[in-house]
């Protein structure tokens, strides 16, 4: 039995150990908010958070997270209550398809929470690992930059 | 007109909110209950006849559903526009990755488990894997020239315009496959609901997959209901496939007797559905010594793959491109799409005008260094203004903003600094790169080309319900470029009343009527215009029979109540309507090619790297001339999203083909740019308004495709001083080059 804390609740996985840590979150525990693109650790939609740290839950074996802190972009706002980040996203055009966007919050909200740069190579080089075919990114740095100077490190 | 209270501003995206928080439902994403896994066993010949197929007999095969072409009902083909592509292959396969037999199991990793247990013999044919293979006949796929469709554009006398000349100039240049690369990949479920097969899931175009079903099936549309769900990026690649996996998925639902989804993996995905057509452009274009253009003479070559799909759609927009955004008197374009045995190639994200004008733009370059006048001077002197005539006899009657795009651009830019700035930086042999600033400018015809409006006869409407709900009713999918967002801004404002009030339908076949495909850059101009169209209709019902139009929630429940007469709703539909100034005839290819273009410049300020021959994009400068941005902050977003495709497919995207099937169909070594390899966009939207397009708007979602491809390539001309006809502009093809 693996034992984990997803979004901070305390959780029990009785699954196969070797279950990717992405299908644990999706079909065990139905959080289907984190998305998967490539399944070989290149695209970064399905970035969630292991002991605040960015993985790609896609290669990461639940057994991995036995005893961790998993945070999902469930953990970050509401559609009636966004974080300062999502809003963010909202108003700077940061979202399209939406399909990485899960992923894309949690590299930024990893970086803005770890009192990251907030310059426009230091995000750009904190969201490397996250494809988006949408925007071409730039609404979506814009969008990190302007979270920051919200202040949302304090969120 | 009245004060815009939506359109013009950038409200916030409509589904922003769900799609923020994880809340928004992909296929994937949706709890089916006893739903099934669907997986394809395809083919692993590129040409061939299926001799045998051979099932494990140790696997528990009792456990599966199992469908080949015979349990077909309908017929077993999907047409788009030729009926040669089968579901299944039944006894020949022509390409890898054909689709042969599927299988449904309970338990996602047994379906994948019994795929790899199913052996298919076969017996080898002669493939023509490329072009040239199929220009030579090595094996006839379509028809007996291999040639899926062809065009002939003529104006004006190309011998006597050549005859004039002083200058001929000849090249040559092919541009790349390229692969959507949409991160949600492709995903359906199906299932039977009270005898109508329900089919849902990521896609464009649900009335295409409706069609497919049709026939497929043996039932009218009363018996086929196709749902898009939220859908996690297309560019074209969702336009024309997943018809092929909705009837995938509904024989396997019908067979299983329970609902069956197919999530593709990104291998299956990118090695078995559709990419951009590979191209082959000759120009052979006459001008004066002064440069002005006097004969265009174009040769265009598609590779199509083993069935006609879109090709010959594909090839029309990419041959009335090919001349590119300048006036000449006499033209000739001639085209072809070849079959070849490779997957088809379809719908990409400009659709044939990005391969042909890349083509049209490069060649400038080559004219340039013969003529010994820069570039810029002859673009210039050449480009497009308000009444100039196309390629197709068109005369530009309104809202042509090349020139002031292009203004725009150099100023910005500071284009005309840099070029010398960068010559300076360049005879340093201490310095570590090599700079350039290379320049392109495109027009794109917005909606379906010639008379396919006229064909397409699409509706759409909004409704006005006895709950007082207002329903904006269209089947043009949100795939993320702003479509939801978009309509309410224009049916709100066409109204009069506040944005929230209105709630865009999902496309369900069974709710809204056939606004056409999502493609095209149509969705604003025209499907806008039918929106507004019916928008206005309800406006006016709420005047003539309400006395007003409401103003407060209250009065909207009083006005629903009279217009709705007792009614659940009341329906204002409206059909295309063919402008009376544009016209279009198919046999000779001359007229109207589209209601209107939509224009773009684009400068690209790179650096190379000596060492490593790596390109680096410093910056971009653009300026489109969109008509209208309806929604500046989705527009820019379209611009920049487009744009850096552009780049993609410039510098880093290629797909590798051995054998007939694409031997890098991995997001590991298919490359797409990251954000660091995407450069700052210095973005300026022009507004040069047509008067058939919703307040004025004319298309957005394809142009910015257009423009850096041939940006880039000029830009490393000069930085190097060499013209590369060939892309991606890879270390590798740069070191070739300059060695």
């Amino acid at each position: 039995m693996i034992t984990l804390t997803v979004n901070g609740r305390k959780k029990k996985f009785a699954g196969a150990p070797f279950t990717r840590l992405i299908d644990a979150l999706r079909e065990e525990f139905r959080l289907t908010g984190t998305k998967e693109g490539c399944g070989e650790g290149e695209c970064g939609a399905c970035t969630v958070l292991l002991d605040g740290e960015p993985v790609n839950s896609c290669l990461i074996p639940a057994c991995s997270a036995d005893g961790r802190r998993i945070e999902t972009v469930e953990s970050l706002g509401t559609p009636e209550k966004l974080s300062r980040l999502q809003e963010s996203f909202l108003v700077c055009g940061g979202a399209q398809c939406g399909i990485c966007t899960p992923g894309m919050l949690m590299s930024a909200h990893s970086h803005l929470k770890a009192g990251g740069k907030t310059d426009d190579e230091s995000v750009r080089t904190a969201l490397a690992g996250n494809l988006c075919r949408c925007t071409g990114y730039q609404d979506i740095v814009k969008s990190v930059i302007g979270a920051a100077k919200k202040g949302a490190k304090r969120k | 007109m009245a004060l815009m209270a939506n359109v013009g501003k950038s409200v916030l995206r409509r589904e922003g909110p769900e799609k923020l928080t994880g809340r928004a439902l992909y296929l994937d994403d949706h709890a089916i209950p006893g739903c099934w896994h669907g997986v394809t066993v395809r083919s692993t010949i590129p040409s061939g006849r299926v001799k045998a197929v051979r099932f494990d007999p140790s696997f528990p095969w009792k456990e599966c559903a199992i469908v080949t072409a015979r349990d077909i009902p309908g017929k077993n083909v999907v047409t788009l526009i030729e009926p040669d592509q089968p579901l299944l292959a039944d006894g020949v396969v022509r390409h890898r990755e054909e689709p042969i037999l599927l299988i449904a199991h309970p338990d996602r990793a047994t379906a994948y488990e019994a795929a790899k247990r199913v052996t298919v013999e076969y017996e080898p044919l002669p493939a023509a894997l490329t072009l040239e293979d199929s220009l030579a006949l090595k094996n006839k796929i379509f028809k007996d020239d291999n040639v899926f469709k062809s065009y002939l554009i003529e104006k004006g006398d190309l011998a006597a315009g050549f005859a004039q000349a002083d200058f001929v100039v000849e090249g040559e240049y092919r541009s790349p496959a390229q692969e959507q690369a949409y991160i949600e990949n492709n995903a359906i479920a199906a299932w039977e609901e009270d005898g109508v097969m329900v089919v849902s899931g990521s896609l464009q175009c649900p009335y295409y997959v409706v069609k497919a079903l049709k026939a497929l099936l043996g039932r009218d549309e009363t018996k086929v209901r196709v749902i898009q769900t939220v859908t996690g990026g297309g560019f074209g690649g969702k336009e024309e496939y997943p018809s092929m996996i909705a009837g995938h998925a509904a024989l396997l639902a019908l067979k299983a007797g329970r609902p069956v989804k197919i999530v593709y993996d990104r291998h299956e995905d990118m090695a078995a559905t559709t990419k951009r057509h590979p191209c082959v452009v000759r120009q052979k274009v006459g001008l004066k010594k002064d440069g002005t253009l006097v004969a265009q003479d174009i040769d265009v070559l598609m590779d199509g793959g083993a069935y006609a799909t879109l090709s010959s759609v594909v090839l029309s927009r990419g041959t009335l491109h090919a001349a590119g955004a300048y006036t000449c008197p006499n033209v000739r374009v001639r085209s072809r799409a070849m079959a070849t045995n490779t997957p088809p190639n379809g719908a990409f994200r400009g659709f044939g005008a990005p391969q042909t004008l890349f083509a049209a733009e490069l060649h400038w370059e080559k004219i340039a260094d013969v003529l010994g006048i820069d570039s810029l001077t002859l673009k210039r002197k050449n480009l497009f203004q308000l009444g100039s005539v196309t390629a197709t006899g068109q005369i530009l009657r309104e809202s042509v903003g090349a020139q002031e795009c292009l203004d725009v651009v150099l100023k910005r830019s500071k284009y005309a600094a840099k070029r010398k700035e960068y010559d300076r930086w360049n005879k340093d042999r201490g310095n570590p790169t090599w700079r350039g600033i290379g320049l392109a400018i495109a027009h794109h015809g917005a909606g379906f080309t010639g008379s396919g409006e006229v064909y397409l006869a699409s509706r759409a409407g909004v409704a006005i319900t006895r709950d007082a709900k207002i329903f904006v009713l269209a089947a043009s999918t949100e795939i993320g470029q702003g479509t939801n967002t978009m309509f309410a801004q224009v049916a709100a404002d066409a109204i009069g009343v506040p944005f929230d009030w209105l709630t865009v339908e999902t496309p369900d076949t069974h709710k809204v009527p056939d606004s056409g495909p999502t493609v095209a850059s149509r969705t604003c101009m025209v499907v806008g215009g039918l929106v507004r169209r019916a928008a206005l209709q309800l406006k006016a019902a709420l005047e003539a029979e309400h006395g007003r139009v409401p103003k407060t929630p209250s009065d909207l429940k009083k006005a629903a109540a009279t217009l709705c007469a007792g009614k659940a709703a009341r329906r204002f539909e409206v059909e295309y309507e063919k402008p009376p100034e544009v016209n279009w005839d198919d046999k000779t290819y001359m007229g109207d090619a589209y209601g209107c273009y939509s224009y773009a410049a684009f400068a690209a300020d790179l650096e190379i790297d000596k060492a490593t021959y790596e390109v680096r994009v410093r910056k971009v400068t653009t300026a489109q001339d969109v008509g209208k941005a309806l929604n500046p902050t989705l527009c820019e977003g379209q611009i920049i999203g487009g744009s850096t495709q552009g780049l993609g497919w410039a510098l880093l995207e290629e797909p590798v083909y051995k054998d007939g099937v694409m031997i890098n169909a991995q997001l590991t070594n298919y490359i797409i740019p990251t954000s660091l390899d995407t450069p700052p966009f210095d973005v300026t939207i022009v507004e040069r308004p047509y008067s058939r397009g919703p307040f004025g708007a004319k298309g957005v979602g394809e142009l910015p495709m257009d423009v850096p491809a041939p940006a880039v390539a000029a830009a490393i001309k000069h930085a190097t001083g060499r013209l590369m006809t060939v892309f991606p502009f890879t270390p590798e093809r740069i070191a070739e080059a300059l060695s």
